[in-house]
């Protein structure tokens, strides 16, 4: 960075960027101003007063307009009367900090002492504890005993519902405001505010329905005392009695990270997930998630989860059997058949691999499909036009234009939204919005295009022309696309309508710049990129095999049906075999996000029952068949991926876990300023280059047709964060929030 | 209801600044006037008029002290027992107030005409004691002269 | 001083009225300015005359108005009427009686920096002498004095009042632009400073009431004849409130710098039963009490500084010796807690706890090392809150302890029976004040 400021903290020197306030410029040389009200992700406001230091400037002569010199040939620091919030105040050349001072040091034990005086000091019995910075503080910083009388505290309100998701401990809130500001700022739902003044000020919502927004379970990791708690965790578990494995969310294309955290389970025996908490990835989100991701987790182990294989018996039912008998049987049936082989697009790139792999090798023939099959219409064209490798969602501001079309982005990828409307609002980036109807994101456009229901196929094909004109002189254009309420011909119309704008306004091949389609789920594209070329099977097959795809999806009629799912699902119950698979929790591989970063999830959780990685059962079948298959790991089939498919040449597993030093630090050891975020550890992933990044590529514009929305199309309604489905539906926590039925789904959608 | 009731006032209001939400508290006014307090009602329609969320309707109602979030008397009187006030006898004017009304400082009386309240100073110390009733100034008050004014307003 | 400057209704009975107004000099200063003076020498006439801001801080205004960006529009001229300092009731007799010499004084503020619209912020309470206030506007755009193309001269200006709602921390001028904002009126951080972005984010002046009143006859008579008064630093007439224990508390304009306190006094009728001074609060419960050794200061900011306090809005609050310390004290602190707007900590907190422990003493439960804790909770405030709020707060905990900690000691050795006394009945009272229900705290000892 060209544009670096020089000042001294304590007399060591540091340079930072124009613009840094003092508490991330000492961060940097490790010293650590105490803050509470200060979040590295949200404007500074100098409320709390806990940062408080002494700052100097150089003292500049009036006459010569020069910087005084003193008799050691250092600049005479002119020190300001008054100390000054490290936290408000940007460094200037020259200047001088000190944090260590007695008068510092008076000032935070004063600041503390006045926080902990109302402070109900329930430690012992708050969720925070152990992860929690004034307790760490007051450790650090605090009077041993309190001089004032703890009769003459102020009693609030504990336990206060703000909505069905999280709690509010009136007693504990230190008015820093983090939680107002997330909501302001940030998630731009203003469902949070103060009420009263004074040491009456407290936290309300009074919205409706009250605290419900989809991003509201982080202010429960911002705040940095107990006073927010998540309905799904609070008095669940001790932050340390936690484990924490880095993993990876399914829901959706964004591929947020997460930490899982997890205990061992007297009551149930085993290990359970206790909650689900972000993990930071500055790329990918920060350190954010949806409640969907957050709150979702509790179908790994739901009750009803299948734990032993089944066959179908001779009286026609089924029954558990052995993972030698049902393999055979599998091996058995296909040999020779006509076979077609589906899989769901929440199924790791291991699998799936192995899966085709099967089909080419093994088989040879058959068919396999993805499911749900729709992307498959245009996820190649993503792909190829997909945003550059080197692309940075921080760096869209000035200059760039985002084209949102046909999608509903906060509810389709939730993260997604945060992002780039930070850099629509905070940073200037042109927004452009094409849609049926109005979505959040119509707030922060510059330019909306309404079309009829189903035409977005249509209006792109009609606009496209004059877009490109528009955007040649944008720096980057990012165009994100839905495929609701189009039929598969009309989204492949869509998606080259619009990767044909980037061609010709110059915007394809470059980091910050390309297509990002709105996948259904988090592995659409690494399924897609697995399969390769084998996306249809015919209607009526020898036998089917659908690994993990749910209920609700197109699947081939068989006379004999091979299941692999978490659930006996109606497809399950209907199979003939049925093979217990391992959720995400409990195993690990790779998964492909949206915008084509493969990233690696881990272990949490021990195997449930018999239950197996959808890998291993794919190669046990195999070998069954004669293949000479010995993988022992979801690492060694990724190295054979990665080897065997050009797109992810150069990828290795052990390289997708590497982590890169995180700006800002947040988590563990900086739990009290960037809250109870997980730091990064199992891997940022990394983005494989979009085809027109690739040596030799010629666009080439080839224009499909876009056809009449049919009914059937129009049908097509757009994923909302919580519909109904396998997983969502076994998480308590989200009963009042899940929409149940297509009319529900359609209405939230207008 | 202001909406439909005080449409006139309404669109002069919003008329005034170039930014929406800056007509929340003069639209509260009107609200509180014709809602009786600011209930639910009055703040989700003041949030519908700003397009505000109701929760910071809810929030500016309850950081200003002549916003009511309770229902309150027919005559809000409030008596200034502030310093430059209280040198004048106002604790004691607040005492006589109180016997008055038969209610303490922060009630409303039971047949719902009067709500007292003590507020700080509202700057008019050279004429203390002083109170407001309904937001208009009573100036010199003395006991008698407060009796006076209650019974007329009964 | 033969002739009042600002309180004229004193002078001239119907003032108020347009026409008696204008037949006494009204608007011709606007005529003026609109016809012949370009905005930068309004500017330059009111720089020149040295007039400093009449709200508190003493700042001179016609430096203020030239902080503005000159090529930033549009740009507002903001009235800051929100006078809640316990004791100052200038103001409130200059919109009610006056009405007119506010408005011109606004209009030519906001012509000097080149202003399309200007808000007058009254305090909420202020519903009542905001009908004369808005009437006289009323009347000005009816005479063409506001409004579109003023006087033909393509000069354009609305202004409009905008009434608070209760809370002196509006008083501030960051969090009055917040409150016109309809926010939560919370102090804004600084810098960026209001000249540069103020309302709406646009250059802003935030003037006094009482200091735009000055500017009229600034631009019609010059900078000299306004330096005839006060003295060089402080030039002008200022208007001294005075209340408290005197027998004709009123608003009283005098030149600064020619008068005592003592004097003042004596034109408020002297101390009430002929009782000798006991304290001075120069600037209401904000600045340090001054004992009455202090009597000869002069009337101006740097003597009033000299002697130990703030000159500020020149509320003066007299206390005489049968003045309970500890109980004026607690109603002071009670006043900043009441008013803390929460936002920072040591304000928040220290209001909060300072009043606890007046409270506690004031019930008969103090000792002295309570009388400590309170020096030690005021210190842990000073200088570290985030506006000045705060920094107020401190003072009458700190200047009274410091000029009469032997009475402190005195109260609780004489009231330590656990019995409130005299002062039950406030203490219930007290705890029942909240900002707009009943408040559900109980008595503290
Ligand atoms: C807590 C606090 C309360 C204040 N209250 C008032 C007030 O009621 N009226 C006022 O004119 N200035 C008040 N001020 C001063 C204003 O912030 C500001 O300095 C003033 O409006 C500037 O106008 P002037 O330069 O004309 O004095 C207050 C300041 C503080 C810190
Ligand atoms: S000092 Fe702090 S709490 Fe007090 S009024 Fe100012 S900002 Fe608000
Ligand atoms: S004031 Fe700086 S961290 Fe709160």
């Amino acid at each position: 960075m060209a544009d670096l400021i020089n000042l001294t903290i304590d007399g060591i020197p540091v340079a930072v960027p124009r613009g840094t306030v003092i508490v991330d410029a000492a961060k940097k040389i490790n010293n650590d101003i105490p803050v509470f009200c200060y979040h590295p992700k949200l404007k500074p406001v100098g409320m709390c007063r806990m940062c408080l230091v002494e700052v100097g400037t150089p003292q500049v002569d009036r006459a010569t307009r020069q910087v005084v010199i003193g008799a050691d040939g250092n600049a005479v620091i002119a020190w300001m009367p008054k100390l000054q919030t490290a936290c408000t105040t940007p460094v200037s050349e020259g200047m001088a900090v000190r944090t260590n001072t007695k008068q510092v040091l008076e000032a935070r034990d004063d600041v503390l002492e006045f926080l902990l005086t109302s402070h109900p000091l329930d430690c012992p019995i708050c969720d925070k504890g152990g992860e929690c910075p004034l307790q760490n503080l007051t450790l650090a910083h605090g009077p041993g005993v309190s001089r004032f009388d703890y009769e003459a505290k102020q009693h609030n309100a504990k336990h206060v519902p703000l909505g069905d998701l999280i709690f509010l401990d009136r007693e504990r809130c230190i008015q820093c405001s983090r939680c107002v500001r997330f909501q302001d700022e940030v998630a731009d739902d203003h469902v949070l505010q103060f009420h009263e003044r004074g040491r009456h000020m407290e936290i309300i919502t009074f919205s409706d329905p009250p605290f419900d927004s989809v991003f509201g379970g982080n202010t429960t990791d911002i705040c940095p005392v107990g006073a927010l708690t998540t309905a799904d965790f609070r008095f669940k578990a001790r932050p340390w009695e936690l484990d924490s494995t880095p993993s990876v969310c399914t829901h959706c294309p964004v591929g947020c990270n997460l930490s899982l955290n997890t205990r061992l389970e007297t009551r149930s025996g085993g290990h359970e997930i206790k909650r689900v908490m972000p993990r930071q990835n500055e790329q990918v989100n920060e350190i954010w998630i949806c409640d969907k991701g957050r709150y979702v987790h509790h179908f790994t182990r739901a009750e009803d989860r299948i734990t032993r294989p089944l066959v179908r018996d001779a009286r026609g039912n089924l029954a558990e059997s052995t993972w030698e008998a049902a393999l055979q049987l599998v091996a058995d049936r296909v040999r020779g058949r006509q076979v077609g082989g589906v899989i769901g697009d929440r199924i790791a790139n291991e699998d799936a691999y192995l899966f085709a792999r099967l089909f080419r090798e093994v088989l040879k023939g058959g068919f396999t499909a993805m499911s749900p099959a729709f992307p498959t219409a245009y996820a190649d064209i993503a792909r190829t036009y997909g945003v550059g490798k080197d692309t940075d969602f921080k760096e869209l501001g000035k200059g760039d234009v985002i084209l949102l079309v046909n999608c509903d982005l906060e509810q389709s990828a939730p993260v997604w939204f945060l992002r780039l409307r930070q850099a629509v609002v905070d940073r200037g980036a042109r927004l452009i919005i094409a849609h049926d109807r109005p979505t959040k994101m119509h707030r922060y456009a510059a330019r909306i295009d309404q079309y009829e229901l189903g035409k977005a196929a249509h209006w792109a094909t009609e606009q496209a022309a004059a877009l490109a004109d528009e955007l040649k002189s944008a720096r980057n254009v990012l165009v994100v696309f839905g495929d609701e309420k189009l039929s598969a011909e009309g989204a492949r119309s869509l998606a080259r309508s619009l990767a044909n704008v980037l061609i010709e306004s110059g915007h394809t091949g470059k980091a910050n710049s390309g297509l990002l389609p709105l996948y259904p789920h988090a592995n659409t594209q690494g399924v897609f990129d697995a399969l390769e070329r084998g996306f249809t099977v015919p209607e009526q097959v020898g036998v089917a095999w659908l690994v993990g795809v749910g209920d609700g999806n197109a699947v081939p009629k068989a006379a004999f049906t091979v299941v692999q799912e978490l659930f006996l699902t109606d497809l399950a119950k209907n199979a003939d075999v049925v093979l217990p698979a391992l959720s995400f929790a409990e195993r690990e591989g790779t998964f492909t996000s949206g915008d084509r970063r493969v990233q690696r999830f881990y272990r949490a959780l021990p195997p449930l029952g018999q239950a197996r990685a959808d890998w291993w059962i794919i190669q046990e079948v195999a070998k069954r068949l004669g293949a000479k298959w010995d993988y022992k790991d979801a690492g060694q089939i990724f190295g054979d991926l990665a080897g065997h498919n050009a797109l992810y040449a150069g990828l290795t597993y052990a390289s997708l876990g590497q982590v890169e030093a995180q700006w800002p630090p947040v988590g563990r050891a900086d739990l009290y300023y960037g809250g109870a975020v997980y730091d990064n550890s199992g891997g940022i992933g990394a983005r494989y280059a979009a085809g027109a990044e690739r040596a030799g590529f010629m666009p080439a514009v080839e224009w499909v047709t876009a056809p009449d929305a049919d009914i059937e199309a129009l049908q097509r309604l757009p994923r909302m964060l919580y519909q109904d489905g396998e997983l969502i539906g076994r998480s308590k926590v989200l009963a009042g929030h899940i929409q149940f039925n297509e009319t529900e789904i359609a209405r939230a959608a207008r | 209801m202001i909406k439909e009731k005080r449409a006139n006032e309404v669109e002069k209001i919003l008329a005034k600044y170039p930014s929406k939400r800056s007509a929340v508290m003069p639209l509260l006014y009107l609200a509180q006037e014709e809602y009786g307090y600011c209930n639910d009602d009055a703040i989700r329609e003041v949030a519908e008029l700003t397009a505000l969320d109701p929760t910071e309707v809810k929030s500016v109602v309850g950081f200003y002290t002549m916003f009511f979030e309770e229902k309150t008397g027919t005559y809000v009187i409030e008596v200034c027992d502030d310093l430059p006030c209280a040198l004048r006898g106002a604790d004691e004017f607040v005492h006589h107030c109180e016997r008055k009304l038969g209610v303490r400082a922060g009630q409303t009386t039971p047949d719902g005409k009067f709500t007292l309240r003590t507020v700080m100073c509202i700057a008019a110390c050279d004429r203390a004691p002083v109170a407001q009733v309904n937001r208009e100034y009573r100036y010199s008050l003395t006991p008698e002269s407060f009796d006076k004014m209650v019974d007329d307003l009964k | 001083m033969d002739k009042h400057v600002l309180l004229r209704d004193l002078d001239i009975p119907n003032i108020r009225e347009l026409d008696v107004y204008q037949a006494n000099d009204g608007y011709a200063a606007w005529r003026k300015a609109l016809t012949a003076m370009k905005p930068d020498e309004v500017m330059g006439v009111v720089k020149d005359s040295g007039l400093r801001g009449r709200g508190g801080a003493g700042f001179p205004a016609g430096l203020k108005w030239s902080f503005l960006p000159k090529d930033m529009f549009p740009k507002y001229v903001v009235v800051n009427g929100d006078e809640s300092e316990a004791g100052t009731f200038k103001d409130h007799q200059l919109i009610e009686n006056n009405p007119h010499q506010v408005i011109e004084g606004v209009a030519l503020c906001a012509y000097a920096v080149q202003a399309g619209a200007a808000y007058i912020y009254l305090r909420g309470e202020f519903y009542e002498p905001a009908g004369p206030l808005q009437k006289a506007l009323d009347e000005a755009y009816a005479a063409g004095m506001l409004g579109q193309n003023i006087l033909g001269t393509g000069y354009s200006l609305n202004i409009y009042i905008h009434l608070g709602a209760g809370a002196y921390i509006c008083g501030e001028e960051t969090a009055l632009l917040e409150s016109l904002e309809g926010k939560l009126g919370m102090p804004r951080l600084r810098p960026p400073f209001p000249a540069v972005q103020g309302l709406y984010a646009k250059p802003t002046v935030i003037n006094n009431v009482e200091t735009l009143a000055n500017v009229p006859p600034i631009v019609l008579n010059g900078a000299q004849w306004y330096r005839q008064f006060g003295t060089e630093k402080s030039p002008g007439t200022k208007i001294f409130c005075v209340s408290g224990r005197v027998n004709k508390p009123g608003n009283f304009e005098l030149p600064l710098g020619q008068y005592t306190i003592r004097q003042l006094i004596e034109m408020a009728g002297g101390v009430t039963d002929g009782r000798p001074v006991k304290g001075i609060l120069p600037a209401g419960s904000s600045a340090p009490i001054l004992p009455a050794s202090a009597l000869d200061t002069k009337l101006d900011y740097e003597s009033v500084q000299a002697a130990g306090s703030i000159l500020g809005s020149a509320s003066f609050v007299i206390l005489d010796d049968t003045v309970d310390i500890v109980w004026a004290a607690r109603k002071m602190v009670r006043f900043f807690r009441h008013e803390s707007c929460g936002k920072c900590t040591p304000c928040r907190e220290g209001t909060f706890w300072a009043l606890r422990l007046y409270d506690k003493i004031v019930a008969g439960h103090g000792a002295s090392h309570d009388i400590d804790m309170l020096a030690d909770v005021a210190n842990g405030m000073a200088n570290k809150c985030f506006c000045l709020l705060g920094e107020f707060a401190t003072s009458p905990v700190l200047s009274t302890l410091k000029h009469f900690r032997p009475e402190y000691e005195q109260f609780v050795r004489e009231h330590s029976d656990g019995k409130a006394g005299v002062y039950e009945d406030q203490l219930i009272r007290d705890h029942a004040i909240s900002v707009n229900g009943v408040e559900p705290v109980g008595v503290a000892h």
